[in-house]
């Protein structure tokens, strides 16, 4: 069989521009990082986190700092996430993170709340000022039972 | 006449399972013939050409035009509820998860499939399979086994270049034509889209589409009969078949992967 170095190039560069596509597609959007250390691990507990899954973002002030790593349930039966955020952060010890919704029906995100304490979280402190996030279900319910809106009582 | 009615149904029945066992059995000899040496790479890399290369700018144009009507589609829907933020997710998951390997396995039955049935179609109708066997040479091991390896590894690659040319179509008009911020576009994508359950699932099932159509498309140009309109059967055969099959795996492999 003769080889045909035309056809096999363009096989060649059929296959790495698959391979390119299919790395964009687990890099980029599948969050497989390369880098990995990502570096500073905070965790927080809260009551409710609705909607917040694993990599929804983290940010101070609008600008993205990290995204949730994990969550699990603690021993008290709580929320318990568990944050990835920029290493070289330097946060004070009263931070506060509460659970956001970005619009009325978006994705919830965390976000933070630098304190006023001249102590520095160090990786791996649990963050204890946290606001859970808002339960729109409810707060409607609690509204229509306050306005004695909710039938027979 | 009613007896020889059941008699006929009787037979076809006999029949089609008869079928399914050559194909599984036709199955079993191309992954041992693609497990025993000689291995044949030059082989591969000429029908990787035929159907990996010569698929590409449909798939790539068809990805496109996907993306296209989705992100349009989408976005008047999603505007009415105020979660136009969320169009780069939709279209993220609604391609990595479902269309991007299904369209592409249609497309590439279409384009491939059907070119590779007739191909080896022809070579059973021209008596060339056997010419093979006389001289000794295995027309599975050497005929079949490339092109249905090159098929099925081309799959995945296809299957993620439509994915990302119908990103850019549902970008273009997302955030191009209607001003969606390009930030929000990819942000959402990028959120929404995980690793092991929607990328590793989308290549498998990319896979096991490329699998499904090289097998069908082989044994129905395998077995072909003598004659040209045999041929030209096979070859719609080989497009019905795969296309219907490609659609019912979709289905059990979304049930059994859990996306």
């Amino acid at each position: 069989m003769q080889s045909h170095p035309a056809r096999d190039l363009v096989v060649g560069l059929f296959v790495l521009a698959g391979i390119s596509a299919l790395a964009y597609l687990s890099t980029q959007l599948g969050g497989l990082s390369f880098d990995g250390q990502g570096g500073f691990t905070l965790r927080a507990t809260f009551d409710e986190i609705g909607g917040l899954s694993a990599r929804s973002p983290v940010v101070i002030s609008g600008v993205p700092v990290g995204q949730v790593v994990a969550i699990n349930l603690d021993e008290d039966l709580r929320a318990a996430v568990e944050l990835d955020l920029e290493p070289g952060l330097e946060l004070p010890v009263d931070t506060s993170a509460s659970i956001r919704t970005s619009g009325l029906l978006g994705d919830q995100f965390i976000a933070l709340e630098p304190g006023g304490e001249d102590e520095l979280l160090e990786a791996g402190d649990i963050l204890s000022f946290t606001e859970s996030a808002l339960n729109f279900e409810k707060l409607i319910g609690s509204f229509v039972h306050d306005a004695g809106l909710g039938g027979s009582e | 006449m009613i007896r020889s009615g059941i008699e006929r149904l009787g037979g076809r029945t006999i029949g089609a399972i008869a079928e399914l066992g050559r194909f599984a059995r036709f199955g079993g000899w191309i992954v041992g013939g693609f497990l025993r040496p000689p291995f044949r790479p030059e082989r591969i890399v000429r029908e990787a050409y035929d159907s990996g290369v010569l698929s590409l700018a449909i798939v790539c144009a068809s990805g496109l035009a996907v993306g296209l009507v989705l992100s349009l589609q989408l976005y008047n829907v999603l505007v009415r509820f105020g979660a136009e933020e969320s169009l780069g997710a939709v279209i993220g998951l609604t391609l990595i998860r479902e269309l991007g390997p299904v369209l592409t396995g249609l497309l590439v039955t279409g384009r491939a499939g059907s070119a590779m049935a007739a191909e080896i179609g022809m070579m059973v109708a021209t008596e060339q399979i056997d010419g093979m066997r006389t001289m000794a040479v295995d027309p599975m091991k050497f005929v079949v086994v490339p092109k249905a390896v090159a098929l099925t590894l081309s799959m995945p690659l296809l299957s993620a270049l439509f994915i990302v040319a119908a990103i850019f179509g549902g970008y273009l008009v997302g955030v191009q034509l209607l001003g969606l911020g390009s930030g929000i576009y990819f942000s959402s994508l990028e959120n929404a889209v995980v690793f092991r359950t929607d990328v590793v699932g989308s290549a498998l099932k990319a896979l096991l589409f490329g699998a499904l159509v090289a097998l069908i498309a082989t044994f129905r140009g395998f077995t072909t009969g003598r004659s040209t309109a045999e041929v030209s059967a096979s070859t719609t055969a080989t497009v019905v078949t795969g296309s219907v099959c490609i659609l019912l795996a979709d289905y059990i492999f979304t049930a059994l992967w859990g996306f």
